[in-house]
């Protein structure tokens, strides 16, 4: 059976009547919101019964404006064998982004989740080493969560005035 | 039909079969006409550098024939592209690995004040964790520039004292950036 995007949403939403919140098309690719909590079993649903063996990214997004659920961690699926590919979002809520480590899926997910940890502060329970990848140990913050500048804040030359602030 | 430039002998006194002139003149003129660069090539100012060692420009023509790609053997440090936080602990290893005399020339504006990278993870100029001798500007700048910078650092060589690590100045510098 050929995987479109409404093969994939069925099968996904007679398994999981519950986890499947919500689901588009964007640009002709199908995107599906899941519940946080479940995250695994659909994961590995899809692995072992849809046949994404292959994990090709995931990362995170935020968004401050919802509030609530800001960061959304987004896992990009591809099954080889039928080249489909579509994505897997679920929204934390950012005073509590914690969700389960997927490395028990697809081992190739640690190094992304440390990544994801990494910039947005994600904690992915029972990730086996999950600590700074990209940038310096010692930093404070999560770089790419939108409170904090994208500038250096250390640099003591930039004069306000001439950035229009 | 290509003529050898030899180095204009420095000020002294010459008579018949003797010239005599100060230890330091000749050794000043000695260093800086063989000096080993350490490249320290991160990005495109480093592709720059490789075309100012290659035969167009020829770095070598002012002594730098030899790359020394150990710091303990290495005189002068070139640092050419952006240097990222992460790399600015391996960048000052490499600094300290360095034998006295040793200088350092900031190629490129990446390396000079972080460039157009004014962003959390890059190191703001490389003056942050080490002291810096010479900058050439630029983005990248051209092989001329660069071999600018490298006579500039010649003239340095030549006039500073022997043993600027014994001064003061020298000392407060380095206790400055924490080195010993």
């Amino acid at each position: 059976m050929a995987l479109t995007h409404d093969t994939v949403l069925e099968q996904l939403r007679s398994r999981f009547p519950e986890a499947i919140l919500h689901s588009e098309l964007s640009f002709d690719f199908l995107n599906v919101e899941i519940q946080p909590a479940q995250n695994l079993e659909v994961l590995r649903f899809l692995r072992d019964e849809l046949g994404f063996i292959y994990l090709t990214d995931l990362c995170a997004v935020h968004m401050p404006e919802q509030s609530g659920r800001e960061i959304g961690v987004v896992y990009h699926l591809h099954n080889l064998e039928e080249n489909y590919r579509f994505r897997v979002k679920a929204w934390l809520p950012e005073a509590e982004p914690v969700i389960a480590t997927a490395t028990t899926v697809w081992a190739g997910a640690n190094w992304m989740e440390r990544e994801t940890y990494d910039f947005f502060g994600v904690r992915f329970e029972g990730h086996p080493d999950l600590r700074r990848i990209l940038n310096v140990d010692h930093m404070e913050v999560f770089p790419l969560l939108k409170q904090f500048p994208l500038e250096d804040t250390t640099r003591e030359d930039k004069d306000d005035r001439f950035f229009g602030r | 039909m290509s003529t050898v430039k030899l180095s204009e002998a420095p000020e002294g006194l010459q008579g018949e079969g003797f010239f005599a002139t100060s230890l330091s003149k000749v050794i000043g003129l000695a260093r800086a006409n063989s000096m080993w660069p350490l490249p320290f090539a991160t990005s495109c100012c480093g592709i720059e550098f490789m075309a100012t060692m290659g035969s167009n420009y020829d770095l070598a023509r002012f002594g730098s024939e030899r790359m020394s790609f150990s710091p303990r053997q290495a005189d002068l440090l070139m640092v050419m592209g952006t240097i990222a936080k992460k790399m600015a602990p391996v960048l000052r290893q490499v600094y300290e690995q360095m034998a006295e005399p040793r200088w350092v020339i900031a190629v490129g504006a990446c390396a000079s004040s972080g460039g157009i990278f004014d962003t959390y993870s890059v190191l703001q100029g490389i003056d942050k964790v080490i002291p810096v001798d010479v900058y050439v500007p630029g983005c990248p700048p051209r092989p001329e520039q660069i071999i600018d910078g490298v006579m500039k650092i010649q003239e340095l060589v030549k006039n500073e004292s022997l043993r600027r690590r014994n001064t003061p100045e020298y000392k407060q510098l380095l206790a400055s950036y924490g080195i010993e």
